[in-house]
């Protein structure tokens, strides 16, 4: 016993105490585990992301079915082999109008996505490559943005520019350029550090060219992951908006417009009408972040321990 | 430290007084920037104020309205004018629902307020348990299973959430009233407000909760792992003694932080809960307001909502401040 406790304290991660805790733990039972959940989380994202994809693209086509043909005599009917989610108040299919809406918020969230990304890594490297009063004012712009909440900035921006997809585009990417802006910033400030800056620095390359040819392409991978991780942001935001009305036009069938109308229809019974969209709707938001975050655990170890599940 | 404690305190005064400095710029630019947003739209006020009567309104009647209303001064006047009228405390009239919005403001905050902090009340509860008996059985099946309903929660929207209380609890089985805050045309009495309040303060505490409780999970795995942790344990202090006496507290020094840093989610989460259960706070105020582009009352409750996110966040850092003294106070 007594050996045991004055014996020096052996650190088993002694000569690879510079990896990374998933290293460290690779091949134990434990890394083993984190292993597979994390192949699971990816390759099972990835192949339901495939399906919802093909499903919204290629449903519309296939035996050339109309999600918009409104047929009074099938008013709200149970799920069945005709009709897989059933119909809604007008009588449409829910499955093919779920497939259209599922496209169109797609549609919605990676046009958001791209245009908030581009202006949030613009922003970010501004920011952090520039630095002093540029930097401080951007930031503070920045912190203006976000004391808004980003629904109510959204709701605003809607209401003033009502019922086009371009109002609904831009109040989201306005709203969620930040998270970005600031993510691209940190990169860029300790990107600066770093030796081949110093060296592009002394080989007389312009600020110009520093920002643009070693700045930029190197946060290209940070700035790709926070897109993709906006993705599901800008799919709820959409549905959100569309959901209380204040969304796409009606005659576009998104998921938070066929939501928004199955609201009363719930009252009277119609459960399909929600539980389909939204299932479509979860399953989008969980293959997205699911893959995201396998990227994330990948590109930035040091933050796995934050979010291991 | 003796002689540091009042420099602390003042620097903890000095703190809240940045933070407010910077809360008036903030406001300022937040209201210029709707005014505007408002001034380049396409919309013109003066449908609202007809509303279908615009097209059989005589000329003069339009031009006369306008002038009444202060349409035709430029944006700059105007937002001068509205400013003002604020910093007066006249906040407008509400052209969509026809009474003052100070009016509306005063009537509807007191319900928001109690659905919010009830909801956040049940938010911060089931994070706090099932945070702590996540973290301390991490791994085990109860883990595993709260873990993954937290994530599965946190992709479904609030409003699906409601609908399907709804469906449930309401329709289904028939326990809870299904929207409003009292019974069609019942008086406004505690045990009516109490029954309805049930189901839409449940869901947004439900929809609240699973951010709340993995942070508490990790923060507490992270704080179980520390030297005084091991310390208490190897003292021979029973389990509930290290994990709630030991762990908790400093796992507990961020959460304040992340509360304040909340106030934007409970904000939306309460437009949704809202609306669904049509419960008649300002919050679904801000969505009729936007339906009806009634533009004082959209202004005023957004720029509202941004001083409670700014508080929210001053409250967080001055709490976290005075409960660690290892906090900085020259943020």
């Amino acid at each position: 016993m007594a050996e045991t406790i004055l014996a020096p304290r052996v650190d088993p991660v002694e000569p690879g105490s510079w990896r990374t805790a998933a290293r460290r733990r690779a091949g134990t039972p434990r890394g083993r585990g984190a292993a597979g959940r994390a192949r699971f989380r990816l390759v099972g994202g990835i192949g339901l992301l495939v399906a919802l994809v093909l499903a919204a693209v290629l449903g519309p086509w296939l035996g050339g079915l109309d999600d918009r043909l409104i047929d009074y005599t099938a008013v709200r009917l149970a799920p069945s082999l005709a009709h897989p989610f059933g119909t809604d108040d007008a009588g449409r299919d829910l499955l093919l109008r779920s497939l259209a809406g599922l496209r169109v918020s797609l549609l919605v969230a990676v046009l958001c996505a791209g245009i908030s990304t581009v202006l949030g890594a613009v922003v970010g490297a501004l920011s952090g490559a520039v630095g002093g009063w540029t930097d401080r004012l951007l930031m503070r712009l920045v912190d203006t943005v976000n004391a808004v909440p980003h629904l109510l900035l959204g709701i605003v921006i809607v209401a003033l520019y009502r019922g086009s997809l371009w109002a609904v585009v831009a109040s989201i990417a306005l709203t969620h350029w930040t998270t970005v802006a600031r993510i691209v910033r940190a990169e860029v400030l300790s990107l600066r550090q770093r030796p081949f800056i110093d060296a592009a620095i002394s080989g007389g390359a312009s600020r110009r060219r520093v920002l643009r040819r070693h700045l930029l392409p190197a946060v290209v991978p940070q700035a790709a992951m926070s897109a993709v991780l906006l993705l599901p942001h800008a799919v709820w935001h959409e549905t959100a908006l569309s959901f209380l009305g204040l969304g796409l036009p009606p005659h576009l069938a998104s998921l938070g417009n066929i939501l928004g109308d199955g609201r009363d229809a719930v009252l009277l019974g119609a459960w399909w009408i929600v539980v389909f969209p939204s299932a479509l709707l979860v399953a989008a938001t969980l293959a997205v972040s699911g893959i995201a975050s396998v990227w994330r655990d990948r590109l930035v170890p040091r933050r796995r321990s934050e979010l291991a599940l | 430290m003796t002689v540091g404690a009042p420099s602390r305190k003042r620097a903890i005064l000095g703190l809240a007084g940045r933070r407010l400095a910077f809360a008036v710029p903030v406001l300022v630019i937040v209201s210029a920037a709707m005014f505007a947003l408002g001034a380049a739209s396409p919309f013109d006020p003066i449908y609202q104020y007809y509303g279908v009567g615009v097209f059989t309104a005589s000329a003069a009647d339009i031009a006369r309205v306008r002038a009444q209303l202060g349409l035709d001064d430029s944006v700059v006047v105007q937002f001068g004018r509205w400013a003002g009228d604020l910093l007066t405390g006249d906040l407008g009239d509400s052209r969509s629902l026809r009474q003052p919005v100070a009016e509306v403001i005063t009537e509807r905050l007191p319900w928001t307020l109690l659905l919010v902090s009830v909801g956040l009340g049940i938010a911060v509860l089931v994070a706090l348990v099932l945070g702590v008996v996540t973290a301390w059985r991490q791994g085990g099946w109860l883990d595993r299973i709260v873990t993954a309903l937290a994530q599965a929660i946190e992709g479904i929207p609030a409003f699906v959430l409601a609908l399907g209380a709804i469906a449930l609890f309401a329709l289904g089985l028939g326990w809870l009233p299904v929207a409003g805050l009292t019974d069609a045309g019942g008086d406004v009495s505690v045990g009516q407000v109490a029954r309805h309040l049930v189901l839409p303060a449940t869901v947004l505490g439900v929809s609240q909760s699973p951010w709340l409780l993995l942070h508490v999970r990790q923060s507490l795995l992270g704080a179980l792992a520390e030297d005084h942790v091991t310390g208490a344990r190897a003292r021979g202090l029973t389990e509930p003694a290290v994990v709630l006496r030991h762990a908790l507290p400093t796992a507990l020094l961020p959460f304040v932080t992340l509360l304040g840093a909340r106030v934007p989610e409970l904000v939306t989460g309460a437009v949704l809960v809202e609306v669904v259960f049509s419960w008649p706070g300002v919050a679904a105020a801000i969505v009729q307001a936007a339906l009806a582009v009634d533009y004082p009352l959209l202004a005023t409750l957004t720029l509202f909502a941004t001083a409670a996110v700014l508080l929210g966040s001053l409250l967080a850092d001055v709490a976290a401040a005075l409960l660690d003294p290892r906090v900085a106070t020259d943020g």
